[in-house]
């Protein structure tokens, strides 16, 4: 059973206790974007084999959303962080490119 | 291709069985083919199955990572249905249906198709709502369904219990002519067909590259080589996002795990395919007399082949209370399969933004009984650059908010 750490709350929660809430940092384009833009947010998705970055919230606990990265093809947790910023901060990248050399953030549309 | 027949097991047993060959074969590549086809599972091989016969293209590869059916095809419930709400859906699920009924014939290989009935329940007064729909829209459609009372349902399935109380029955969208088929065999029918035709079926091929000259297809680059081709076909469901992004496009795709699981064998107690969508689970009972169990997604994209413990607990909980016979039975094997999941629940069978490349994938949860409907529309795609089967079916209606919208038509297990 996947386990992450509510930064919030500190707890160690299942994933029973959790929501997936989908793909982290989309742009959101509202009104009087254009179609193509429109559609990148709402349909198309970041699907990677490895390194991931998900909204979770912790619906059976304090309730808060936060941000986790995680591995798609080992389910390993790189960590989790708070759901205020628009990219993992240096302590995540810094723990992904740890474990997986090579890897880079890119820009996420 | 020698036939199978009943004088050939007559032939074989006076000789000691030594002279079946090899039902398909397994070449090198050749340097360049007209079509290449990227998986060899159902949907990839059905696709090269028709381009074969109905277009006459026969210098195909079908490239496989692993081994041939050893994805999804291998991996799902085994079965198959055609009572969806939607035109397109309709079309495309009873077109394949309706082949599933001739295809032991057609590819002189027994896939074992069992039209046992299909019964989904309803549940709640929401799904009676729905079924009732669903079951006009069919009779529209010229898709055979009925919605049955509750009575009637447990004439049908003696084991069930329908007065609840948590999950009664209060009736159900019967479709007489559905059922199962065996999953492998339909992979391998297939392929022996195709290896008939003359098409290179190419196992333990990774493809780790699409070469391109601006915006045309010319080849791929494989673990065996790089291969030219003049058309790609990625028919690859859980991992059409990696090809995708080899590619140079990208696809409004989530992959996510989907698990079954079948139980120890016993005696036969059920001869129809029961679906109860409202607790995500869905039964029937193989030919070996296990009872086998879908049940649902995890929320979460994962590439593991495996899922999550307590969505097996979810389903087996949920189904005791309408099968309380199930409260005995030992649970054999689990498993999961990469499902390829798109926005409104319903597959994309298109063109591509590279000239040359088409995808067929989004099949999410319900692949397994569209195989030949999806091969025939596919290859038709790719042969002819229009199907009406695929028309409704392109990755550009996610732009034109077009969708076919399944997810809420059908509920969540197709």
């Amino acid at each position: 059973m996947l386990t992450l750490q509510c930064p919030y709350c500190g707890v160690m929660a299942d994933e029973t206790e959790l929501s997936a809430g989908g793909e982290a940092h989309l742009k959101r384009f509202g009104p009087g974007s254009s179609d193509a833009e429109f559609e990148t947010y709402m349909f198309m998705r970041e699907n990677p084999k490895g390194v991931h970055f998900e909204r979770w919230r912790h619906a059976n606990g304090c309730g808060k959303w936060f941000h986790a990265a995680r591995c798609t093809t080992t389910l390993e947790v790189f960590g989790t962080y708070s759901a205020q910023v628009s990219e993992p901060p240096q302590d995540i990248k810094d723990a992904i490119t740890a474990k997986r050399p090579g890897w880079a953030w890119r820009e996420f549309a | 291709m020698r036939r199978y027949s009943a004088f050939a097991i007559a032939r074989e047993a006076a000789r000691y069985h030594t002279g079946w060959e090899r039902a398909w074969a397994s070449p090198e590549p050749k340097k360049k083919y007209d079509v290449i086809i990227v998986g060899a599972g159902g949907h990839g091989l059905a696709t090269a199955y028709y381009l074969g016969k109905n277009f006459g293209i026969t210098n195909v590869a079908v490239l496989e990572k692993g081994w041939l059916g050893g994805g999804n095809t291998g991996r799902n419930t085994t079965i198959i249905r055609s009572n969806y709400l939607q035109d397109p859906s309709a079309a495309i699920y009873e077109k394949a249906r309706s082949l599933y009924e001739t295809m032991s014939q057609d590819l002189n290989y027994n896939v074992m198709f069992s039209p046992r009935g299909v019964i989904m329940l309803a549940q709640t007064h929401h799904e009676v709502r729905g079924y009732l729909r669903t079951a006009h829209a069919n009779a529209l459609q010229g898709v055979e369904t009925q919605f049955i009372g509750p009575e009637k349902v447990k004439e049908l399935v003696p084991i069930i219990n329908i007065d609840g109380p948590r999950y009664p029955v209060l009736g159900g969208l019967w479709q007489p002519r559905g059922g199962t088929a065996r999953h492998d065999a339909v992979a391998w029918g297939y392929a022996r067909a195709c290896s008939a035709m003359g098409m290179d079926i190419i196992q333990k091929c990774e493809v780790t590259g699409v070469r391109r000259d601006g915006d045309k297809v010319v080849g791929v680059d494989t673990t065996k080589g790089a291969i030219d081709c003049d058309k790609l076909g990625i028919v690859v469901a859980g991992h059409s996002g990696v090809m995708a992004e080899m590619s140079g496009f990208r696809l409004p795709i989530e992959s996510l795990a989907l698990q079954a699981l079948v139980s120890e064998p016993i005696k036969p107690c059920m001869d129809v395919v029961v679906m109860a969508n409202t607790v995500h689970g869905y039964m029937s009972q193989s030919d070996k007399g296990e009872m086998v169990i879908g049940g649902g997604t995890d929320g979460f994209n994962n590439y593991t082949q495996r899922g999550s413990f307590h969505h097996v607990e979810e389903t087996v909980r949920a189904l005791i209370e309408t099968f309380p016979m199930i409260s005995r039975l030992k649970m054999l094997r689990q498993w999961g399969g990469i499902v390829d999941m798109t926005g409104d629940r319903s597959p994309i069978i298109s063109k591509t933004p590279v000239d040359g490349i088409f995808v067929n994938c989004g099949w999410g949860t319900g692949g397994f009984k569209a195989i030949p409907g999806s091969g025939w529309a596919m290859a038709e795609l790719m042969a002819k650059g229009y199907s009406p089967l695929a028309n409704e079916f392109g990755m550009n209606r996610f732009a034109e908010g077009r969708f076919i919208d399944e997810s809420v038509a059908a509920g969540v297990a197709h």
